[in-house]
C-alpha cells in the first residue's frame, strides 16, 4: 500500500497502510465513538468513516469535548 | 415544617429553552478544574442540569487520555457545546457543527470573540453566525454584550436565549450594569441568561434579583479555593435571588419607617 502525506490536527503526518478514515483512526488508536472527524473541513459521520478513502494531501481534524465554560 | 417550605416550587416554573425544560436556573462550565473528580463533585453540588463543554483537537501525543465524556453522564447532564475561542462567524459555525456531531443535542452556546484582552464579543460576527446556525436548526444560546440593540437583533435572528455578560469572562468583577441587564430582560421575549463575570455568591444573587431567567458561570466555581463549597453557595444564591425577585422587593425609601407600633408607648 502506498504512503500518504496527510495533515492530521495541523501536523504533517506520513501514513502507510491506512486507506480510509476508519483505518487511520485505528492506526492512531482512537475510538470512532469518542471523536468527531473532519476531512478537508467537512464533517464525516461515523457510519461513513469506513467508506471514506484518504488521498495524499488531505487535511484531517480529530476533535472531542473538553472542559470549557 | 412550615407549610411555606414548598414556596419555591410553588412560585417558580421550569426554565424552557429550545423546547426543553430545566428545573435549575444555574448553568455551569466544566473548564479550569484541578481534577475531573473535583469537577464532577462541584457540578453535583451546583445542582445544574446543563453543563457547557468545549470542542478541541484530540491530543495525538496523549491519545489514551480520557475525554470529558468519561466523567460526565449525558443521561444526567445536558451537554451544551460552546464555540469558545472562535474569532469569526465562520469559525464559530464550524465549531458549532462539530459540537453537534460530538454531542447529543442541537444546542450551542455561541461565542464570537472580538478581542483577546477583554474577550468581549464581536457582535457583528455573532449576528451572522446566529443567523446561519438558526437556519441549520440549532437552538442558539448567544453570548453577547449587555447591549439592548444587539440582544433584540439576536432575538429577531431566532436565538433560543440571549446571554448578556455580567462582566468580562473570567474576571470575577460581578454585575457591572444591572440597569442594562434589567432593560434587556424587560424587552426580550426569549429567555435571558446572564453569562460570565460573577465572582461570588452575592454576585449570582444580585444577577437573579434582576429578574433574568438564569445564570451561567465557570471560573467563579472552578477557581474558588473549595469549588464544591462555592458550587453549593452558587446554587443557594441563584435560588435565593430568583425567589427574592419572584417575591417582589419592598420599595426603597429615603426615610425610615418604624417596624414597631408607634401607638401604645408609655407616657
Amino acid at each position: 500500500m502506498s504512503e500518504l502525506t496527510l495533515t492530521v490536527n495541523g501536523q504533517a503526518t506520513r501514513v502507510a497502510g491506512a486507506a480510509t478514515l476508519q483505518e487511520l483512526l485505528g492506526q492512531l488508536g482512537l475510538d470512532a465513538r469518542a471523536v468527531v472527524v473532519e476531512l478537508n473541513q467537512r464533517i464525516v459521520r461515523r457510519p461513513e468513516l469506513a467508506a471514506t478513502p484518504l488521498q495524499d494531501g488531505d487535511a484531517v481534524e480529530l476533535v472531542h469535548f473538553v472542559g470549557g465554560g | 415544617m412550615s407549610e411555606l417550605s414548598g414556596t419555591e416550587t410553588v412560585l417558580d416554573q421550569p426554565l424552557v429553552l429550545g423546547g426543553r425544560a430545566f428545573r435549575s436556573r444555574l448553568f455551569v462550565g466544566t473548564g479550569k478544574y484541578r481534577s475531573n473528580a473535583e469537577m464532577t463533585a462541584a457540578i453535583d453540588a451546583s445542582g445544574a442540569e446543563c453543563v457547557t463543554v468545549a470542542v478541541r483537537r484530540v491530543d495525538l501525543d496523549r491519545r489514551h487520555e480520557e475525554g470529558i465524556l468519561h466523567h460526565l453522564d449525558p443521561a444526567r447532564h445536558f451537554l451544551l457545546a460552546n464555540t469558545a475561542g472562535c474569532y469569526s462567524a465562520d469559525e464559530a459555525v464550524r465549531y458549532a457543527r462539530l459540537g453537534r456531531e460530538a454531542g447529543f443535542n442541537d444546542f450551542v452556546k455561541l461565542e464570537v470573540i472580538g478581542d483577546r484582552e477583554t474577550l468581549l464579543p464581536d457582535v457583528a460576527g455573532l449576528l451572522v453566525a446566529a443567523q446561519i446556525l438558526v437556519q441549520e436548526g440549532f437552538s442558539v444560546l448567544a453570548y453577547t454584550n449587555d447591549d439592548l440593540i444587539t440582544a433584540l437583533r439576536l432575538e429577531d435572528a431566532g436565538c433560543a436565549a440571549v446571554m448578556p455578560l455580567a462582566s468580562p469572562i473570567g474576571s470575577g468583577l460581578g454585575l457591572l450594569n444591572p440597569y442594562s441587564i434589567r432593560t434587556i430582560k424587560a424587552r426580550l421575549s426569549v429567555p435571558v441568561i446572564v453569562d460570565a463575570g460573577v465572582g461570588t455568591a452575592s454576585d449570582a444573587c444580585l444577577v437573579m434579583e434582576q429578574g433574568v431567567d438564569g445564570i451561567l458561570m465557570n471560573t467563579a466555581i472552578a477557581e474558588a479555593e473549595d469549588p464544591v463549597a462555592m458550587a453549593t453557595a452558587m446554587r443557594q444564591a441563584t435560588e435565593a435571588g430568583r425567589l427574592a425577585f419572584l417575591a417582589g422587593r419592598m420599595p426603597r425609601r429615603e426615610t425610615a419607617v418604624p417596624s414597631s407600633p408607634t401607638r401604645g408607648m408609655l407616657t
